[in-house]
């Protein structure tokens, strides 16, 4: 089985700061890391790797710095992994990333693509599962757990939802994307920390891959960011001196005019 | 193009420690207790075979990442530092170094995954800075040797199942001539004296070793007969690089904890950080430590480099590391005032665990004599 992993290098923090003349994420200074669910869909495949001895294929598109996130894959114990980089694809959206990321996934050839389920710098979700339409395979979103059934050959996966779980039995080529509540990432060893120093990492480009021009970078991206903001916090503290009665009955008060409760 | 591996094993090593051995310190040292759950952890990341080959199942890396290793260990636990320092730099590299291939093939896969804990034993009652004068002995019979005696102070002592052992084989002209050996644990008649108490370094199994007619195949010697002097100095030049990154590793830590101490705590209305008091300690104990990193990463390329010049290099880096751990911690401890003298305060412990790293693998004395001797041997 060969595993392909689909990863995002995003910047360590939720408090992302925005250029405001570009509107675009400012990453300057701040320290880069593997989107959080998407280190899960890694743990999973890994694991899966331990298993069964699935073959675990990392891949990203971003620019040639986004080459430590996919180190970090190698040395965690991933076997192989590729960097999609080219100017052509600059200002993609999610739509036009989703396509770029089909193709290559249908270039590299995959039995099962794993996806976080978003990343903590856009929130959108929307990458894993437009991959999975344009390859027209079936999708399988937030899971929770993935096992493989030996006897079957197939993968059970349990879906999270707000109030239940789901549990679905899937064969041949799909789409998973993870919750980081899956489990805690493995960390790097010392063998594949060494030994990623002696792999190449696969680069992948426009000419590598077959794209319509028109569906990718800014021009093949019908999402166009008006504006984003960082909101603003109100931290005005207001302290009241009352009886434990009082200070209960003025809290329920409070949070009734704010329509909290 | 970047050093990747060095990037990489950085951001792991310091998650690690971190995450996982910064929370069990505290416990440790109070209850005494060997860290067997993080040793387990260790292993599985290939901590403890960092710089062994991979044709012997080790990973291949270099001095200075295991050196790194220890350092950030120690910034949050020294038991746990030196755990790794005396299994990589008393047992496993004096195997690597001196050992025949078939040693190699038998005893480094399993110490470089660490299903196997290494330990040393060189120090006695009698034999501590004299180390010459040992009195266990090792008597040649017909296919190995029997061993009897005792060594003391031995670190990963309890929980080690290969040691590497020096006896006395016979007398020269120039006094006792020394081998040697590797030994296993569960032989015939080795067994283990008393557990040591001690001030600092609580959770590490600091215990005697005892010799009682242990029979030693010949295929055991370590090195040929009468280089166990030499094999023992050689080791201990590795080892005490491993424990200068041990001691700079917990000034790291107790200066980090007081350089945020500092800044929270209020007195006379203001942050104490503000007094100038504080503030020019803190830039002196910095600008020490920034000296000791030097020094201790010089040795620890010397090592890797094989450099003639590692003895020294190894001396210098322990002497002023250890003294700077002793002086960081004492002063971190004063900083923190009465909260710093009680258990409640990591640097309490570090203060203790600091102390042993001026006695253990030659003590300051014993570096001054290192460096002084080969300075006035020119």
């Amino acid at each position: 089985m060969k595993i392909i992993v689909c990863i995002k290098q995003v910047p360590n923090t939720t408090e992302i700061k925005i250029d405001p003349v570009t509107n675009t994420l400012k990453r300057d200074g701040v320290p880069s890391i593997i989107n959080p669910d998407d280190k899960a869909a890694l743990e999973a495949a890994l694991r899966l790797k331990a298993q069964c001895g699935a073959e675990v294929v990392a891949l990203t598109m971003g620019p040639p710095q986004a080459e430590k996130a996919l180190r970090e894959t190698l040395a965690m114990g991933a076997d192989a992994a590729y960097l999609l980089t080219d100017r052509a694809f600059a200002g993609s959206d999610t739509l036009a990333t989703s396509t770029i990321i089909a193709a290559a996934v249908k270039k590299l050839g995959a039995d099962a693509v794993f996806c976080g389920r978003q990343a903590i710098d856009g929130d959108t979700a929307q990458v894993g599962p437009q991959i999975a339409e344009h390859l027209g395979i079936p999708q399988i979103t937030y899971a929770q757990d993935v096992e493989y059934c030996e006897k079957k050959g197939t993968l059970r996966i349990k879906r999270q939802f707000e109030d239940r779980y789901q549990t679905l039995e899937v064969s041949g080529l799909c789409l998973i994307t993870v919750l980081s509540s899956y489990a805690k990432p493995r960390y790097m060893n010392v063998w594949d920390i060494v030994s990623q120093d002696e792999k190449e990492i696969g680069i992948l480009t426009f000419a590598d891959l077959e794209i319509n021009p028109a569906e990718i970078g800014l021009g093949g991206s019908p999402t166009k960011v008006k504006s984003t903001a960082t909101k603003q916090f109100d931290k005005t503290i207001e302290t009241l001196e009352l009886d434990a009665e009082q200070a209960a009955n003025a809290i329920v008060e409070a949070l009734k005019q704010k329509h909290l409760i | 193009m970047a050093n990747y591996k060095s990037i990489l094993f950085e951001q792991m090593i310091k998650d690690f420690a971190e995450t996982e051995v910064k929370p069990l310190a505290q416990e440790i040292d109070e209850e005494e207790r060997f860290p067997a759950e993080t040793v387990e952890k260790m292993a599985k990341l290939g901590l403890f075979g960092i710089v062994v080959p991979k044709e012997y199942g080790g990973c291949g890396g270099d001095y200075p990442m295991y050196i790194q290793a220890v350092e950030e260990l120690s910034k949050h636990c020294g038991t746990t530092g030196v755990i790794l320092s005396a299994h990589v730099s008393l047992c496993a590299a004096p195997i690597l170094e001196f050992g025949t291939e078939e040693q190699k093939r038998k005893y480094l896969p399993d110490l470089a995954t660490g299903a196997k804990i290494g330990a040393f034993g060189l120090t006695e009652p009698n034999a501590g800075t004299d180390a010459g004068n040992q009195q266990t002995v090792a008597v040649e019979m017909d296919d190995h040797y029997v061993l009897n005696g005792s060594k003391i102070f031995i670190t990963n002592g309890g929980y080690a199942s290969t040691y590497v052992i020096i006896a006395v084989t016979g007398k020269t002209p120039k006094g006792v001539e020394m081998t040697a050996f590797i030994v296993e644990k569960g032989w015939e008649g080795f067994s283990f004296g008393k557990k040591e108490r001690k001030m600092g370094i609580r959770g590490s199994s600091t215990c005697e070793l005892i010799f009682e007619n242990v029979k030693v195949p010949k295929e055991n010697m370590l090195g040929k007969r009468g280089e166990g002097f030499k094999i023992a100095m050689k080791t201990l030049d590795g080892g005490r690089i491993g424990i200068a990154a041990q001691a700079l590793g917990i000034a790291e830590g107790a200066f980090d904890l007081t350089v945020a101490y500092v800044k929270s705590r209020k007195q006379f209305g203001r942050p104490i950080s503000a007094c100038q008091n504080t503030q020019f300690v803190l830039a002196d104990l910095a600008t020490r430590i920034a000296a000791c990193r030097g020094l201790v990463y010089v040795a620890a390329n010397a090592k890797q480099n094989k450099l003639p010049t590692l003895s020294v290099n190894a001396a210098q880096a322990k002497l002023y590391a250890s003294e700077t751990a002793m002086e960081v911690t004492t002063k971190a401890v004063q900083l923190h005032g009465g909260y710093g003298y009680t258990r409640e305060y990591a640097v309490e412990r570090m203060m203790r665990d600091a102390k042993i790293t001026e006695i253990y693998e030659g003590t300051s004395e014993v570096q001054r004599m290192v460096i002084s001797g080969a300075l006035l041997k020119k």
